[in-house]
C-alpha cells in the first residue's frame, strides 16, 4: 500500500505541476496514469507541436513542457504508477480514499486528484457488432508477445506505424499474415513502408488495400474475418486472429462510476476550489467542467494551484497557511 | 462586412439544420456544429487529431485536398468513405456557401 498526501490521477501537464503547488505547501503527491508515460495528451497525441499560450513561452513543444514540468516538480519527489489505470475508489477513513489500479497498486491518501484530461487512452475498437464476443478469444487490440501468433492466420487492419511494425515482426512469425488498409498508401515510416511493400511482392504478406474489415464469424473463437473492398461485395477470409490497429482514442472510464457528478463527459466543480460533489476529491484540468470553463493548460495551472490550498486546509483544518512566493521563500524540496 | 453563408448538416438521427454561418470568423466545420450544439464534440480541439468531428460530405463543393495529417487521421477511423473528411479541417469561406455534410455515425471516430 502507497501512502501519500494527494493522488492524483492523470499525469499529464495539470497533474504534474499540482505536484509542485502541493509541494510548496509540503504535501506530497502520488501520480497515477495509464500511459507508459508522464505528459498525457502532450507525449501522446502531439509532442512535437508548439503550443503558444503558456504564460513566458511564446512557443514551446509539448514534449518540451512535459520534460519542463518534470524537471520542475522533481524536488518534490512525486511518486508514479504509470501504465496502470485507476479502476476503483473506496472511503477506507473519515479522512482516507484508497484507489487501486486495474493491475492491483492501491494508494491511499486523505485527498483524491482527478486530472484525467480526456479520460483514459484506449485502443480503438472498430465499429463491428459482435467485436466484443471475439475479444481475446481471435481479437486483440494490442500484441504483447508475438509468440502468441506463432504457426496462426493472422489479420492485421490499419495503416500506421504499428500496424506495418508489426506485419513485418509477424510475418516470420505467423503462418500467414494478412494486411489491410482503407488506402493504397499508408503513413508510418519510410522504412517500413518499402519494407511491407517488398514482403507482400514476395508473398510473405498478403496485402489487401482500399478495404475495411465489417464482420467477423466464428463459434466460440474467431474463424474469418469479413473483408469488403471498395466496390466490390463483402469476401470472408479465414483467420485466427484479428488485430485492429488503429490507434488510442479517450474514454472517461471507470471514473465515471465512481458517484462523481458527471455533465457532458466531464466532472462538475465548484469553482471556489475545484472540489466535487465528494469531500476531498477535487477535478482539474480539461476533466472538469464549471460556467465558462475552457480547456485550456494554463486553466488547468491555475486550478491545480487553488485546489490544493482547499486540499491543505481539508487534510489539517486546525493548521494556518500562509501563502509565501517562492521568490521570497524558495522552492524547499523533499529530502 | 462579409455576409454569411448557409450550409446544411444532417445529424445522427437523420433531421436536417439549416445553419446560418459568418465567414469572417475563421471558423471550421466542427466549430460551427458545436456552437450550433449538435452532438460533435471536437476533442482534440481541431488539431485533425481525434475523429470526432468525422463528417460526409453530400454537396459537390470543390474543398481543397484533405492534408497528410487529415488522411492519417481518417486511417484510424471508421465507416470511412469516399466523401469523408474531418470537420474541424473544412474551413468555411464564401464560397462554401450551400454546403451540406452529414454526421458520421456514433463509433466512426
Amino acid at each position: 500500500m502507497i501512502q501519500t498526501d494527494i493522488i492524483i490521477i492523470g499525469a499529464g501537464p495539470v497533474g504534474l505541476f499540482t505536484v509542485f503547488e502541493a509541494g510548496l505547501l509540503k504535501l506530497r503527491c502520488h501520480l497515477i496514469d495509464v500511459l507508459g508515460q508522464p505528459g498525457g495528451q502532450l507525449t501522446e497525441i502531439y509532442p512535437k507541436k508548439p503550443i503558444y499560450d503558456i504564460p513566458g513561452y511564446p512557443s514551446i513543444l509539448a514534449g518540451d513542457l512535459v520534460k519542463n514540468l518534470m524537471e520542475q516538480i522533481a524536488p518534490f519527489k512525486p511518486g508514479f504508477t504509470l501504465g496502470e489505470r485507476a479502476e476503483k475508489l473506496e472511503k477506507t477513513g473519515e479522512k482516507e480514499y484508497t484507489v487501486t489500479t486495474h493491475r492491483g497498486t492501491r494508494i491511499s491518501a486523505p485527498v483524491v486528484a482527478i486530472a484525467g484530461g480526456l479520460g483514459c487512452f484506449e485502443p480503438r475498437k472498430p465499429p463491428i457488432e459482435n467485436i466484443e464476443a471475439f475479444e481475446d478469444k481471435g481479437v486483440d487490440y494490442i500484441i504483447k508477445d508475438p509468440e502468441k501468433y506463432r504457426g496462426k492466420k493472422v489479420l492485421v487492419a490499419g495503416g500506421g506505424d504499428s500496424a506495418l511494425d508489426w506485419s513485418i515482426i509477424l510475418a516470420d512469425i505467423a503462418k500467414e499474415v494478412t494486411l489491410i488498409h482503407r488506402r493504397t498508401s499508408f503513413r508510418g515510416a519510410l522504412d517500413s513502408v518499402e519494407k511491407v511493400m517488398d514482403l507482400a511482392r514476395n508473398n510473405k504478406i498478403n496485402l489487401i488495400t482500399e478495404a475495411q474489415a465489417v464482420g467477423l464469424n466464428g463459434n466460440g473463437v474467431l474463424k474469418e474475418v469479413i473483408i469488403e473492398q471498395d466496390g466490390k461485395s463483402p469476401v470472408a477470409y479465414e483467420a485466427d486472429h484479428f488485430i485492429p490497429l488503429f490507434g488510442l482514442a479517450p474514454k472517461l472510464g471507470p471514473i465515471g462510476d465512481w458517484g462523481l457528478e458527471i455533465e457532458n463527459n466531464a466532472i462538475k466543480v465548484d469553482t471556489y476550489d475545484y472540489s466535487t460533489n465528494l469531500p476531498g476529491i477535487y477535478a482539474i484540468g480539461d476533466i472538469n467542467t464549471y460556467p465558462g470553463k475552457l480547456k485550456l493548460i494554463l486553466c488547468g495551472f491555475h486550478e491545480g494551484t487553488l485546489m490544493v490550498q482547499s486540499a491543505f486546509k481539508y487534510i489539517y483544518p486546525d493548521q494556518k497557511l500562509s501563502f509565501k512566493y517562492t521568490t521570497v521563500a524558495g522552492v524547499n524540496g523533499f529530502e | 462586412m462579409e455576409q454569411n453563408i448557409q450550409v446544411e448538416v444532417t445529424d445522427r438521427e437523420g433531421v436536417m439544420h439549416q445553419l446560418e454561418v459568418p465567414v469572417d470568423m475563421g471558423l471550421n466545420m466542427m466549430e460551427v456544429c458545436k456552437s450550433y450544439g449538435l452532438p460533435v464534440e471536437g476533442t482534440c480541439g481541431g488539431m485533425a487529431l481525434c475523429a470526432s468531428c468525422h463528417m460526409y460530405v453530400l454537396s459537390d463543393h470543390n474543398l481543397p485536398e484533405p492534408s497528410e495529417d487529415e488522411e492519417n487521421m481518417l486511417d484510424q477511423a471508421f465507416f470511412v468513405k469516399a466523401n469523408s473528411r474531418l470537420g474541424c479541417q473544412i474551413r468555411i469561406k464564401p464560397d462554401l456557401d450551400g454546403l451540406s455534410v452529414q454526421l458520421a455515425p456514433v463509433g466512426a471516430e
